[in-house]
């Protein structure tokens, strides 16, 4: 009876490189979802501001994507 | 590289047709096409650089916004089926069009020597931590900005494009070759391919407008005055 499993460590990299963006995401939408909440009329503004830092936050994600890839 | 030129035909083709016959009180075509142009102006350059100063500006973030946004539709399209955004280079490209506009346009604000020293020193730190923070500035503003623009987009296409072969690829196989047990698991990628397709569309409209609006955000940074 052999329990082991076969393959590459580096397969579930890319697993692991969602988890930090993953919070950070989930962070910075509640707190944008509670912003809103208090002050509604500069929802627009802080949708805006949210995809900025959307942006900023999913290139670390991406990078894990790109790294697999790569290497 | 054909899809493309194909994209590129298709969206001088749109523009073409829908300022053709410009009028004053535009018709269906032509104010759908002006709500899109506005905004890009309004929503995004002028909000973010300010009414005056982003009049030279506007027309290079149109493009850049149409290009995109067109590219990246030609990912959903049935026999196109792939982003023109999905290779390195357009993005590339358009980063380093970015790229060297900021860099262009602060030096001619301020000068080469303030320009660097509004961007590479933070004010108001002791002077020790500017050993630090001077190499850290200038990878940000020299490599990571231009590098992670174009390579949000290439990433977040081709994995758009990736999970759309993986669902697709996996209906056929489900259906045609695997077991009777397994074949309503078909059913499910189909599914699944079909909400990937839709979610694609929103993803392409998205990545154009962030690529946009975080040009125009660095574009202001190097405006601005040092702080």
């Amino acid at each position: 009876m052999e329990n082991s499993i076969a393959g590459n460590i580096a397969t579930i990299g890319y697993g692991l490189a969602t988890i930090g963006p993953g919070v950070g995401m989930g962070i910075m939408i509640g707190q944008t979802q509670q912003a809103i909440a208090r002050q509604p009329e500069v929802a627009g503004r802080l949708f805006t501001n949210m995809l900025i830092g959307a942006g900023l936050i999913e290139v670390l994600a991406l990078l894990g994507l790109v790294a697999g890839f790569l290497f | 590289m054909f899809v493309r030129l194909i994209v590129t035909g298709a969206l001088l083709l749109l523009l073409w047709l829908a300022v053709r016959k410009a009028k004053l009180v535009p018709g269906r075509g032509q104010s759908a096409v002006e709500m899109a142009l506005d905004f890009v102006r309004v929503q995004i350059v002028e909000q973010t650089l300010g009414k005056e100063r982003a009049k030279p500006f506007v027309g290079m973030f149109t493009v850049i916004f149409f290009t995109i946004l067109a590219m990246n539709l030609a990912g959903v399209v049935p026999f196109l089926n792939i982003a023109g955004t999905s290779r390195m280079g357009l993005p590339a490209l358009l980063a380093i069009w970015v790229f060297i506009t900021y860099l262009v346009v602060g030096s001619r604000t301020h000068g080469v020597g303030r320009y660097l020293k509004n961007s590479l020193v933070p004010s108001g730190v002791p002077w020790p931590m500017l050993i630090l923070l001077i190499p850290i500035e200038a990878l940000q503003v020299f490599v990571i900005r231009p590098v992670t623009l174009a390579l949000r987009l290439v990433a977040n296409m081709m994995a758009g494009h990736i999970m759309l072969v993986l669902c697709f690829v996996g209906t056929h196989t489900l259906f045609l070759y695997a077991d009777a047990v397994l074949k309503p698991l078909g059913a499910l990628t189909f599914a699944a391919g079909i909400a990937i397709t839709l979610f694609e569309v929103f993803v392409a409209g998205l990545q154009a407008f962030i690529f946009t609006l975080l040009s125009a955000v660095y574009l202001n940074f190097a405006l601005d005055d040092g702080h």
